[in-house]
């Protein structure tokens, strides 16, 4: 782990080691990933009732906080703090205070003034969601979806629920993840979430110039074939190619990209015939992926989506949950400590 | 004290506090709920004895308590599974023991949440008294009266038999 990414465990966890915040995955070991996954199942259930709602979270109010705009994890997370009772306040802060002077700290203490319970951050800085949860009231619950090139938990763990439903857990597993990995904060965490839950081999395949530097000590081996990488594999997942993130000519051109790391269906087939198709979306037609691919029998890209709102279900809740657990566990000691 | 916790009698008690209800009520078809973990296995139980064709509901209360805001999310959640629809359906809800009527209240939310039941009755091994909600059983296997110091606890499902504990104080 590097200088300016600390070790958040006594962020995130609890003395109990319940769940406090969700800000990466680092430091969560295999059992609380598992309970995470667990839990989602049984918010999948939920999903499929009649009344598709729990009162877990009523009279909480969760405040969507996104500094870097984002359709579907923000409708997700949204969908999910009501699914769980919350009241829900969305703020897209690229278009707000922040363009009248305001600054992030005085912009948080408006919103505690508010009573929020919980802030889900997403933030073009990495480690934002980070220095949130430090400086927010205690109480306050911080879930993070997406901090610049450093992690996307939710996303992460969405796509190990998919995997677990699809392939029934991860022994044994070879997993390729292919694209662009270096402006790729979900590589990041899925790598570490792979790991930690038991795969067998995860890959990454791509250009060197879309490769961090020292990619191999995230826990994974290099492949720049893609049809040498294809080999074997159990779940292959795409990443979008970000072009708004490409900063100066790390790529020829995107038909060059497409025609190397594209994947088609002649491609595919070098996988295991089960091989699963995955992609965070949005999708880009025929830059990453072909329609045929991503609409074919192999592609779990839709079941991803439904996935996320359960995943986000159970770390919102659990969460949630550990917050107000501590806070009950701080009155009784300080009323222990009076009598 | 043994004696007065003999499963079979326990269960044989059940079953015709049941099948009296039943009969006083006219249903001849009811969906039979379980509360895990012990009321399930009781849910299997009566559901052979009282030869109903249609597989038990499994409910998890987990999302439904309401000391959530005090312990947290309890991490080993299952999911529910009710195999048929509640709407307008008679329900026999069933249980191990009962006690405060917590369980029951937040049991009987989340079966609202698949749909409004016609009616419910409640059915538990023991009762323990010592309510904290009006809440009480339609059918009962046995009142209880615990000393301080002594906890009762279903186990199972094979064999099912009840474990009467002595704790320290």
């Amino acid at each position: 782990m590097t200088a300016n990414d600390p070790s958040p465990n006594h962020l995130q966890l609890t003395r109990e080691g319940q769940l406090r915040h969700f800000l990466t995955l680092d430091g969560l070991n295999r059992e609380l990933l598992t309970d995470i996954l667990d839990t989602a199942d049984s918010f999948i259930e939920v999903g499929e009732r009649s009344i598709k709602k729990v009162p877990l979270l009523r009279g909480r109010t969760v405040v969507n906080l996104f500094f870097e705009s984002s359709t579907r994890t923000r409708s997700t997370f949204e969908l999910a703090a009501k699914r769980l009772s919350a009241d829900v306040l969305n703020l897209d802060i690229s278009t707000s205070a922040t363009s009248k002077g305001e600054s992030l700290s005085d912009t948080l203490l408006n919103l505690e003034a508010m009573a929020s319970d919980m802030f889900v951050v997403r933030h073009s800085q990495s480690g934002a969601p980070h220095f949130i949860a430090e400086s927010v009231t205690p109480g306050v619950a911080i879930i993070n979806a997406g901090d610049g090139r450093h992690a996307h938990p939710t996303q992460a763990m969405l796509d190990m629920l998919t995997i677990r439903q699809h392939k029934g857990g991860f022994t044994g597993l070879k997993v390729a993840i292919v694209g662009d990995i270096l402006h790729s904060r979900v590589a990041r965490s899925q790598i570490r979430a792979l790991n930690e839950l038991g795969a067998e081999e995860v890959r990454v395949i791509a250009p060197g110039t879309l490769l961090p530097r020292d990619v191999e000590s995230l826990g994974c081996k290099v492949e720049y074939d893609m049809a040498r990488g294809m080999k074997d594999l159990d779940v292959v997942i795409m990443l979008r190619l970000q072009n708004e993130r490409m900063e100066g000519a790390l790529l020829p051109s995107e038909r060059e990209f497409y025609r190397l790391y594209g994947l088609n269906q002649a491609k595919l087939a070098l996988a295991k015939p089960d091989c699963i198709v995955m992609h965070p979306g949005p999708i880009n037609r025929g830059v990453e992926i072909e329609s045929a691919v991503a609409d074919g029998p192999q592609s779990v890209i839709l079941n991803q989506v439904t996935n996320g709102i359960a995943i986000r279900m159970a770390v919102m809740s659990m969460a949630m949950g550990g917050q107000m657990a501590e806070r009950q566990q701080k009155q009784m000691n300080s009323e222990g400590a009076r009598s | 004290m043994t004696a007065l916790l003999d499963i079979n009698q326990l269960l044989d008690g059940l079953e015709a506090g049941l099948r009296r209800i039943l009969e006083q009520r006219g249903v001849d078809t009811p969906a039979l709920i379980g509360i895990r973990t012990g009321g399930v296995w009781l849910a299997d139980v009566m559901s052979k004895r009282l030869g109903l064709a249609e597989p038990y509901g499994e409910l998890d209360i987990s999302f439904y308590r309401d000391d959530f805001s005090r312990i947290g999310l309890n991490p080993k959640v299952t999911p529910s599974s009710l195999p048929f629809d509640t709407e307008g359906r008679d329900i026999i809800l069933i249980d191990d023991v009962i006690m405060s009527g917590r369980t029951i209240r937040a049991a009987m939310n989340e079966i609202f949440d698949y749909g409004r039941p016609a009616s419910i009755i409640l059915a538990t091994l023991i009762d323990l008294g010592a309510r904290e909600l009006p809440i009480q059983p339609d059918v009962t296997g046995r009142v209880l009266t615990l000393d301080a110091h002594q906890r009762v606890k279903l186990r199972g499902p094979e064999p099912l038999h009840i474990e009467l504990q002595e704790t320290g104080q």
